[in-house]
């Protein structure tokens, strides 16, 4: 087991690097960063000046190393627009985009795991077929473009609910369905699948061969095992709450870092850019391998491997 | 028509072969010719198949559906026609069936013109992305060593980094155009494939025949793409049709963010991404484009399941 574990840590450290070293290169993708950051129209002694301060006639490796570094020291560099260092203005939004991104997780677990069993157990029956039927709009509606229905229904035309903005409850339900809507089809699908398989296996067959109740045979038999290799999905699907964050904060406004990403877009902020980039995989990487690690540990067979 | 099953040519009689070879060379003969039909029949046997597949066609029609043909010119601007609602909706004209934007555009045409820019990026980025996902993947699998190990690495660095995040940075970094955005769309695709194909590899490299051909000498790329290939090609064919419907999901965010593709050109994306600032006035701008994207990521939804299932060799006409 313990193998196990610093296998897989040591399987992250190069994809981090990699991460790291495309962040760092992502400035210097079209050949000069001074230009990328001051415009095309900046003049040739401002653009020298830039490249003497930041150090970018310096050998690259000695500017990666450099980048490196400053990363270690939590220094990301200035935002251009708002002339502050970077990460301040980062860590702020993180608890806002966790805020919804949680309740997007949560009402995802919640409608998702129920539905998926209903509709295993339930095989082929006129809810099964609703079930599947609505997951396959789900997964086929842009996510952008059910927030902007949602916007159109509940804000414009029955005006119950406000069109953005961060605040209460009312704030919270429809960026968080919008956002919670792919989750929950996956999750679906995955659960189904997964109680599906374990139904019929060997396990189940006695269970319900010594007698026990149906009900009894469900929880303590087939969703504890179907319930293992959703972890790894959910995980997984932190990297989709990260990109669907971007798109739904921007449509209903919602100041966290998806939103900021955009605007930073929009403004040309590249050292907010390269950083959350960095941030973002740095957790996702994470994440899973704390997926995969935990699920080695629900899962013996895998440990040997 | 499909062919049946049995064959309704009566066979040559050739004198110097015996009953038996004649009947064995039948028996092979109709297996021959049922396989790629049986499969077709599996899948027209459903009929959402059927429409996904007469849906698909519809678009791609659209897509060279001439400008001249259209009922307005999509790029026409007219103030006076301006906020026009759908054909039924009180205010609405038949001159303009879906009605008009807020620059006075009939939405219908632009909706049947900007399928060609739509289709256009997702046809390039799938071929782009599988062609090279499915070297990446066969060399890897088959090469093993280093070189494997660098591609998984690639692989696993590129599936961190969100797709949208890394679009988005990757077309503020290079600028806007059609190359771009389909170099940027292949990235995110194109791992997945790699990941397949490399799978699919390993697992054929284990079959007797591949050593049986090394030891009759067949050189490598020989065994690639006379054993190996063919045999890796069927989980690619999922994977492909249901990438251009996320190719298609992408390039729409994309474009009504404002990055994917520019004006004068249109996409779906785009006409939900300007109709944004008009939902109290004009919510059919936004809300009609999306029907659209909505229909075609279903069809293809359902093409790749489609064909999954028949492509599944346990798969029986019931």
């Amino acid at each position: 087991m313990r193998r196990y574990i610093i296998n897989r840590i040591l399987q992250t450290i190069p994809i981090l690097f990699g991460v790291t070293l495309f962040a760092f290169f992502l400035l210097r993708l079209t050949g000069d960063p001074a230009r990328l950051m001051l415009g095309a129209l900046a003049p040739e002694e401002v653009l020298e000046e830039y490249r003497e301060k930041h150090g970018l006639n310096d050998p690259v490796l000695s500017q990666y190393w450099r980048f490196i570094q400053d990363v270690f020291h939590g220094d990301f560099g200035i935002s251009l627009p708002y002339q502050e260092p970077v990460l301040p203005l980062l860590l702020d939004r993180v608890p806002v985009t966790v805020e919804l991104s949680s309740v997007a997780l949560a009402i995802g677990l919640v409608i998702g795991i129920p539905t998926g069993v209903f509709s295993a157990v339930y095989r082929n029956s006129w809810w099964d077929i609703v079930i599947r039927a609505m997951v396959m709009f789900g997964q086929a509606v842009p996510g952008f473009y059910l927030g902007l229905l949602l916007i159109i229904v509940f804000s414009v035309e029955l005006r119950i609910l406000p069109t953005g903005g961060r605040g209460g409850l009312k704030h919270l339900i429809m960026p968080s369905v919008t956002m919670s809507t792919y989750l929950v089809t996956l999750i679906v699908r995955f659960t189904r699948a997964a109680v599906l398989d374990v139904l019929s296996s060997d396990y189940v067959r006695t269970a319900r061969a010594k007698g026990l109740r149906e009900r009894i045979v469900l929880f303590r038999h087939v969703l504890k095992n179907a319930l293992i290799p959703l972890t790894t999905v959910i995980g997984l699907q932190i990297a989709g709450l990260f990109g669907g964050s971007v798109i739904t904060e921007t449509i209903f406004a919602w100041p966290g870092v998806g939103r900021f990403t955009v605007q930073a877009i929009f403004s040309r902020d590249f050292p907010v850019l390269q950083t959350v980039i960095l941030i973002m995989s740095a957790v996702i990487i994470i994440i899973n391998l704390v997926v995969d690690i935990l699920y080695s540990y629900m899962d013996p067979r895998i440990r040997f491997e | 028509m499909l062919k049946t099953s049995i064959p309704l040519e009566p066979q040559k009689t050739n004198p110097d072969e015996t009953a038996r070879e004649r009947n064995e060379l039948f028996q092979w003969q109709i297996r021959e010719q049922t396989v790629l039909q049986r499969r077709v029949r599996i899948f027209f046997s459903s009929p959402i198949n059927t429409i996904s597949v007469i849906f698909m066609t519809v678009i791609f029609i659209c897509a060279f559906f001439p400008e001249n043909w259209l009922p307005h010119d999509p790029r026409a601007i007219s103030p006076r026609d301006r906020n026009i609602p759908l054909f039924w909706m009180e205010g609405g004209s038949t001159t303009y069936i879906l009605g008009t934007d807020h620059l006075g555009r009939d939405i219908l045409s632009r909706l049947i013109f900007s399928v060609r820019y739509s289709l256009a990026v997702m046809v390039c980025a799938e071929l782009v992305s599988s062609l090279s996902g499915i070297l990446t993947g066969l060399a890897a699998g088959f090469f093993g060593g280093l070189l494997d190990t660098i591609i998984c690495r690639l692989v696993d660095i590129q599936l961190a980094i969100p797709t949208i995040v890394l679009a988005i940075a990757l077309m503020v970094v290079l600028g806007p155009g059609f190359i771009n955005l389909v170099l940027i769309l292949c990235i995110g695709h194109w791992s997945r494939i790699t990941r397949v194909v490399r799978s699919s590899t390993l697992s054929v490299k284990t079959f007797d025949y591949i050593e049986a051909s090394k030891a009759l000498g067949a050189s490598n790329g020989r065994i690639v793409i006379r054993h190996i290939f063919p045999n890796v090609i069927s989980p690619i064919l999922v994977l492909i049709t249901l990438g251009l419907a996320s190719i298609l999901l992408t390039e729409s965010a994309l474009s009504f963010l404002g990055i994917g593709i520019m004006p004068p050109l249109s996409t779906w994306g785009g006409m939900i991404g300007d109709g944004r600032n008009h939902l109290y006035e004009a919510w059919w701008i936004s809300a009609i484009p999306g029907i659209a994207i909505s229909l075609t990521v279903l069809s293809i939804n359902f093409l790749g399941d489609g064909i999954r299932d028949a492509l599944d060799p346990q798969m029986q006409i019931d």
